[in-house]
């Protein structure tokens, strides 16, 4: 197992190495420049800015600057907030969105399976009916829609929690947000379990379980759920990534000072190195949790070997 | 006897079997209906609407929805006085009648016949007449006609009617839904037969590239194509279109690689039919199945996208609209003109809804494991 880990992180390295030359060349092939400001900035100023942060140097000698800085860990600095690092700025937002993310992730895994656990062994009664209509639900409404449906009706109408702010990581501000990122996970999970259980209930070793007069709760928790839970595994891997990392429509409606934000203001400003921090970030989660995914494989699915 | 053996060798085809299996699913059928209407109703219905989508209506900002015509009484006064100061007079008093209004003004200077422009200029009245001015010219009373306007859906914060502009957004969205979901799945299609077709290594080249691209932060993606393309309402779609295409193209591959495997492909190829014969009469057929869900899927998925980006304020422009700038804009006027918000939401999850319910009854119909 532990070579297994070693190996796929040493495939990682091409892979990053690949997403960061390709979003590196995409951004500046694209028009504009982080100093191309509408107002017009004079061109000395400009000329003087470029070369402070090497933007006057040729593309490709650019590129390899950025290779080494990033391999030393330097994201280097941030065009739009020049007060701050790439590296300070995801330090003080990173945190706050792995905790929602995070929080959202854990409740959404959970809960989704208990649904989906409860549908599969009513099927097609009430509460399989219940699951089914709430997870399509979850899974249709966007975002953009129910976070600001909850705060018109939590919030304003029925003032239990605040609209919006972090309030210095307060409980009850984490609630809208928390609620509106695990929604649609929710439903997803909820559906995926339901199916997989199903299938998982009819399957032969159940019926020998069945057979052998195990208890209700030893077929369904120690036999049939495990099985059952392989399509979550797969699935929350890369949700997990794309939870953690922030997401613009929560942060933005509720005013959360994570780094959800920065993908679009990074990327419209042309703040090239944020947008490359976002970018190395976000992929770095992503092949993290797929590791994550195969290593659980192994632990839920004794079959699953990679060495 | 003869009958049934007639019957039996005539046969159904995978089409008519999908489409009795559609027509027994409810949820489907009631989809389509609603799917059709909405459809009509944004493609018609801002022709029929009584005001344009961008006209701008100053003396109605953000008026709750109504079936009543506006004017309200009590909306008539507040704008009359506004009017006649506007032309230095002061209103003394004023009654209505039926959809004529009479005021009765005063001034500290003579009074011209032509400053009836005043009362004319607002949204709320037309054809306004002195019908008297005093010998001394200090009064006079005019008479106005009350132009009744209907918002049924409200209006929002620059006066414009939201009924039209929610059908409005609706072809916006629905257009978008549509071509931006055929781009992707023709995208899709061409790029995951060919990598299914050919195999070997072409094949794993190309999905390699697929791979690469799918590990890219979507959002940076389609942001990166927004700035290339520019806010451009006709290069969105595209944009949109070209980053969707990735889960088409993985899924005609695999189809294309499971049907080439199939032993009546093999068997064509032993009785020597060429390859065009095999994909005419074996591959494309049973690819269409997939791709006809996938593409009921994918028409949400879109909207849903280019709602996101319009949210953002990246994708449609003003004083177009669609869904999600509509949504958007409403969220902004929360809690004082909650309709802003409601009817655009409404209209965009409904859809969304049929379009889900179509695509799981499609999937039911096509699939033809599930038998």
């Amino acid at each position: 197992m532990l070579r297994f880990v070693l190996r796929r992180l040493l495939t990682a390295i091409p892979t990053m190495f690949l997403i960061v030359t390709i979003s590196f060349f995409l951004m500046r092939i694209a028009p504009g420049g982080p100093f191309n400001h509408e107002k017009g900035l004079n061109p000395a100023i400009k000329a003087n800015l470029e070369r402070l942060y090497q933007l006057d140097l040729p593309l490709w000698q650019q590129y390899l600057n950025y290779l080494k800085n990033i391999v030393q860990g330097d994201f280097g600095p941030s065009y739009t907030r020049p007060e701050f690092t790439v590296a300070e700025i995801f330090a003080t937002g990173l945190p706050i969105s792995i905790q929602l993310g995070l929080t959202a992730l854990i409740l959404s895994t959970v809960l989704g399976i208990a649904m989906g656990v409860v549908a599969a062994l009513r099927q097609n009664k009430a509460a399989d009916y219940a699951v089914i209509a709430a997870a399509t639900a979850g899974s249709t409404i966007p975002t953009f829609v129910i976070a600001p449906l909850f705060q018109l009706g939590f919030a304003l109408a029925l003032n239990w929690v605040p609209v919006g702010g972090w309030g210095d990581g307060a409980l009850i501000n984490k609630v809208g947000p928390v609620l509106t990122l695990m929604l649609p996970q929710l439903a997803v999970v909820a559906r995926l379990m339901r199916g997989s259980m199903i299938e998982s209930l009819r399957s032969h070793h159940i019926r020998t379980a069945r057979a052998l007069g195990l208890s209700d709760y030893s077929i369904v928790v120690r036999h049939a759920m495990r099985g059952a839970v392989m399509p979550i595994i797969s699935y929350a891997g890369p949700a997990a990534a794309g939870l953690l990392t922030g997401s613009i429509i929560v942060e933005s409606v509720f005013g959360i000072p994570g780094i959800g934000r920065y993908f679009v203001d990074a990327a419209l400003n042309r703040d090239y190195t944020l947008v490359m921090g976002t970018v190395v970030v976000v992929a770095l989660f992503t092949i993290i949790f797929n590791l994550i995914v195969d290593v659980l494989y192994a632990v839920v699915d004794p079959r699953v070997r990679y060495d | 006897m003869t009958d049934a053996v007639q019957i039996s060798a005539v046969g159904r085809s995978l089409w008519a079997d999908a489409w009795a299996r559609l027509r027994a699913n409810r949820a489907a059928m009631i989809s389509s209906v609603y799917l059709l209407v909405i459809a009509v109703v944004c493609i018609i219905g801002p022709l029929l609407t009584p005001n344009a989508f961008s006209t701008i209506h100053q003396n109605y900002t953000r008026v709750p929805p109504s079936l009543a015509p506006y004017p309200t009484p009590s909306m008539i006064e507040p704008a009359l006085a506004e009017a006649v100061q506007k032309g230095r007079m002061q209103l003394d008093g004023w009654a209505q009648s039926g959809s004529t209004v009479t005021l009765q003004v005063t001034s500290k200077k003579p009074i011209d016949a032509r400053v009836v422009r005043y009362v004319d200029r607002s949204d709320m009245f037309e054809a306004a007449v002195a019908t008297e001015i005093a010998a001394d010219g200090l009064s006079a009373s005019l008479t106005a006609q009350v132009q009744q306007k209907y918002f049924i859906f409200g209006t929002d914060s620059n006066g414009r009617d939201l009924l039209t502009r929610t059908l409005i957004a609706g072809r916006v969205s629905l257009a978008i839904g549509l071509l931006a979901g055929m781009v992707a799945v023709v995208i899709g299609v061409v790029y995951g037969a060919t990598a299914g077709f050919i195999g070997g290594r072409t094949d794993e080249v190309m999905m390699r590239i697929v791979d690469i691209l799918y590990s890219l932060p979507f959002i940076f993606f389609v942001i990166m194509l927004v700035v290339f393309f520019g806010r451009n309402f006709m290069l969105m779609f595209l944009a949109v279109g070209a980053v969707l295409w990735l889960d088409m193209a993985r899924i005609v591959r695999g189809q294309a690689i499971s049907i080439k495997r199939q032993e009546y492909v093999q068997a064509a190829e032993a009785l020597g039919v060429t390859n065009a014969g095999i994909l005419r009469r074996h591959i494309v057929p049973n690819l269409l199945g997939p791709v006809a869900i996938y593409m009921t899927l994918l028409v949400p998925q879109v909207i849903i996208l280019e709602s996101f980006l319009s949210y953002l304020g990246l994708g449609v422009q003003e004083p177009m609209s669609s869904w999600g700038v509509l949504i958007s804009q409403g969220a902004k006027n929360m809690p004082s003109a909650n309709w802003l918000l409601f009817f655009p939401a409404f209209f965009l999850t409904s859809t969304l809804f049929a379009l889900n319910f179509i695509g799981d009854g499609l999937r039911d119909a096509l699939d033809p494991k599930d038998r």
